[in-house]
């Protein structure tokens, strides 16, 4: 009687094990995928059901997420998972077909030829100094003595007698691949004080720090400066950072953030990318202080 | 005479150095609660508590991710402690000392105890969801997470089993019992306390992590169907929104907040109820 | 079913589990091995240590992966924060045990036991917009070793406390009776007889600590500034292995990925080397 009452428990922990062992079992062979891409997509003319995985740049998750969210109101069947990396994970995982979906927070080079690539919206690149930085503007040459270390004082450059703070990205990041082709500079040149990974760690980082100079994306970039964090976006040729520079097509290191596929998208894919093009996200692309495309 | 008045002189050094110390780590840890009560309690409200995350995690809720964290934490106590309870009691009670089994285990407990939470991210990412197909989803999470809470969850429960005096296991020898069933009544009881620990250290171990769950559960926000779903846990939505969210900080705070909310709610249950259990076995001997 | 092979059976269902629990670390270190396998394998060990800079490439080729000043970067945090937790650590336990009164002393080890809890990110969300900017003061550029040695000291003292803790707690009464008959003071007590008896105790928060701060990412990874060098200084900037790994992880490919995965064995290898070193010295006391 009273050893009785040990063998549910024990059935208990068997059946935990079981169910682990079950999934080696199935899973060992055929699914690679880190994303768990669905095999089960959409057939044409059917309601649109299924999930679908999209990968890569942490500039676009945000947006993709929201706009996901929308997607699935609009059809109750689909699933859509968003997971966050960089844009050169997202290219890789929509080309190996981790993911149905990549995004990249830039347009695709020559050597993606194999893939297509989807706008869904603008952004650039801006270079943001602290408020109380008394330098207003920075000639391309002088960004690129800046992050080449051969100006290291604020003095050189008509600002206060203090070191330069200067804050780089991390490897594979499209905002620093962007960055260092429009200055044409290479990653091995840069002498960075500090190198960060998400956007926002560059805004908190330079926000902390006056003497420190930066670059981040014009989106993330304004809607601080317009919500009370001491930064400034600084013009760049003499055109301001602006998201209406990067609207009207004038500012110069402007990107398109894009969404990713292999040459045949499914159905399902299809439908959301051209979902994320219409004019009803543009709300959410503002809301991120990205720019609509027309 | 000296000497009296330097050891006097050293013994009141000692204690303003001893309380100072008291009151620096009081200080640093008041500081850091400060700065989250500042920026957070005020975002804090039922519809925060029990909301979807809206406007990329600036506005809404947390609901959705509290579940997510909860669904992580049930998978990952659901192999962990049968597992860590069923190793914990051999380690104890059934393995003579200088055991090569238990040599072994322990050994490859204390290694375990020591991997780092990204290098359990980096494996969950390479066994769970490559290898084994579960893809970015609150089962790797929570499994990922039980391999990290197993070496905590038996040391507690072995020293628990440990602190049962011999008396208990030779009274049950000399009425008959079998070990299973001497376990089932007599030692189990007794070590419970230490089970409990274990577990409340494993959860708030589990529940704190970021590293190992970004590359195993994922970063989907929104309320999970099932356990292959990948769901966002609460400090990664902390992680997120002060890194990569612009106006995020204040939602960020509040939802450290409710983090070390929760924490403080199981450390409490958890001592309430160990001392409660050992009232009870004090008052019924 | 009799006694004996319901205990026979219950032996066998409690070794599996054992032998489940046990294997984790071997399945662990197979899995960094086979995805090492291709960095060593197009790289080779040598350029993990020799290459001039770290510049990863998906392929090796294009690539260089001097891991180096991460170790480095690794070494000096821990060793900062291990200096400073130590002692604050093992002062606090002594606080619990002689020094506070006894209501206080229950808030305080409560207190310990919250700042064991708190999640890394939080730690590390304050460390960015708190810290980093009060160092930045005195010598920018804030966020550097020193900020990390300070993020991470908080974070492994309650490691260190709560073990010298339950440490001071298991030393006899008797010898705490023999120190007041001898006339000692609260101090003499502590030093001459209290923290000898615990020293294996401390030792092991010792070793539990050193661990911790090995491993700690995320708050590392925010207030460490993250730049690939070798430190001069305490407000130089760095990046340890584990930082390295969040950093990239997420955005790696090919050859890169797999020399993350060559760092997670680096730190792998740390640990081990730290166990076996805390089975050495504590073997050495049992024979000394």
């Amino acid at each position: 009687m009273h050893s009785n009452r040990l063998s549910p428990r024990l059935g208990w922990a068997a059946a935990c094990w079981a169910v682990l062992l079950a999934g080696c079992g199935s899973g060992a062979p055929t699914q690679a995928t880190a994303g768990g891409a669905s095999p089960e997509g959409a057939k044409p003319g059917a309601e649109l059901s299924g999930k679908l995985v999209i990968t890569g740049s942490s500039t676009v998750a945000p947006l993709c997420a929201e706009i996901g969210k929308r997607f699935e109101k609009l059809h109750p069947g689909v699933r859509v998972d968003v997971q966050t990396g960089g844009s050169s994970r997202g290219i890789g995982d929509a080309r190996g077909g981790l993911a149905d979906i990549g995004m990249a927070s830039r347009a695709l080079n020559a050597d993606e030829a194999d893939l297509m690539g989807h706008a869904i919206a603008r952004d650039g690149v801006c270079v943001i100094l602290h408020k109380d930085n008394p330098v207003a503007e920075l000639k391309d040459e002088q960004i690129v003595a800046i992050y080449t270390g051969k100006i290291a004082n604020w003095k050189d450059l008509g600002g206060k007698d203090a070191p330069i703070t200067v804050v780089n990205k991390a490897e594979g990041r499209s905002t620093l691949e962007l960055f260092l082709h429009h200055y044409k500079m290479k990653n091995t040149q840069i002498k960075a004080s500090v190198v960060i990974g998400d956007n926002e760690q560059g805004i908190k980082t330079v926000t902390g720090n006056p003497d420190a100079i930066g670059y981040v994306s014009i989106g993330t970039a304004e809607y601080a400066a317009t919500h009370g964090v001491p930064v400034k976006l600084l013009p760049m040729n003499g055109v301001a950072a602006s998201i209406q520079s990067v609207k009207d097509g004038t500012f110069p290191l402007a990107r398109p953030l894009t969404l990713v596929t292999k040459a045949e998208p499914s159905v399902l894919a299809k439908a959301f990318i051209a979902y994320a093009r219409s004019k009803d996200v543009h709300d959410l692309v503002k809301d991120l202080y990205f720019v609509p495309l027309d | 005479m000296a000497d009296a008045r330097a050891a006097r002189a050293a013994d009141a050094a000692a204690a303003a150095l001893v309380w100072s110390s008291a009151v620096l780590v009081t200080g640093v840890f008041a500081w850091v609660l400060f700065d989250l009560v500042r920026l957070g309690a005020g975002q804090i409200d039922w519809a925060f508590l029990t909301g979807e995350p809206e406007d990329f995690g600036r506005g809404g809720g947390i609901g959705t991710i509290l579940v997510s964290t909860g669904l992580i934490l049930g998978v990952c106590m659901a192999v962990a402690a049968p597992l860590g309870l069923g190793t914990a009691v051999l380690l104890a009670e059934f393995t003579p000392d200088g055991s090569l089994l238990g040599l072994l285990v322990r050994r490859s407990l204390d290694v375990l105890a020591g991997v780092p939470s990204i290098v359990f991210g980096l494996f969950g990412n390479a066994f769970f969801c490559v290898y084994l197909g579960m893809g970015f989803s609150i089962l790797s999470g929570g499994l990922t997470s039980a391999c990290m809470v197993l070496p905590i969850l038996i040391r507690s429960t072995e020293e628990g089993f440990r602190s049962v005096p011999d008396e208990y296991r030779m009274g049950a020898a000399a009425l008959g019992m079998s070990r299973a069933a001497a376990l089932r009544h007599i030692l189990l009881p007794a070590a419970s306390p230490g089970l409990v620990v274990g577990l409340t250290l494993g959860i708030g171990r589990a529940l704190a992590e970021t590293a190992a769950l970004i590359f195993t559960s994922g970063y989907v926000a929104r309320m999970p169907e099932s356990l292959f779903d990948s769901g966002r846990a609460l400090s990664l939505h902390i992680y997120d929104l002060s890194m990569n969210v612009s106006g995020g900080d204040p939602r960020a705070c509040a939802t450290a907040l409710v983090l070390v909310a929760l924490l403080l709610a199981i450390n409490g249950s958890a001592s309430w109820m160990a001392e409660r259990w050992l009232h009870r076995k004090v008052s019924e001997a | 079913m009799s006694h004996s092979t319901k205990d026979a059976l219950l032996a066998w269902v409690l070794r599996a589990c054992a032998v489940a629990a046990g294997l984790i670390v071997v399945l662990i270190v197979v899995f960094l091995c086979l995805e090492a396998a291709p960095a060593l394998r197009n790289a080779g060990w040598a350029r993990f240590f020799t290459d001039p800079s770290w510049h990863p490439n998906r392929r090796a080729a294009d690539g260089t992966f001097n891991l180096t000043p991460m170790l480095w970067g690794t070494f000096f945090a821990m060793t900062g924060a291990v200096l400073v937790a130590t002692p604050l650590g093992v002062l606090s336990a002594a606080f619990l045990h002689f020094y506070a009164p006894k209501g206080l002393a229950v808030y305080y080890r409560r207190l310990i036991e919250l700042l064991a809890g708190i999640p890394s990110v939080v730690y590390g969300f304050w460390g960015l917009v708190t810290l980093v900017p009060l160092i930045n003061r005195v010598h920018p550029p804030g966020a550097s070793l020193l900020a990390g040695i300070a993020i991470l000291s908080i974070m492994i003292l309650p490691t260190i406390a709560l073990m010298a803790d339950a440490a001071l707690a298991n030393v006899p009464r008797a010898y705490l009776h023999g120190a007041a008959a001898l006339g000692l003071s609260r101090w003499g007590t502590l030093r001459g007889v209290v923290l000898p008896a615990a020293r294996s105790g401390l030792f092991t928060g010792v070793i539990l600590e050193t661990g911790r701060a090995i491993g700690e990412t995320m708050a590392i990874l925010m207030v460490c500034g993250n730049v690939v060098q070798t430190p001069r200084s305490l407000f130089d900037p760095i990046r340890t292995l584990t930082a390295n790994i969040a950093l990239e992880m997420a955005y790696a490919m090919g050859d890169h990925r797999s020399a993350l995965f060559v760092s997670g064995l680096m730190l792998m290898g740390q640990i081990v080397l730290l166990v076996a070193a805390a089975e050495y010295i504590g073997r050495g006391r049992v024979h000394g």
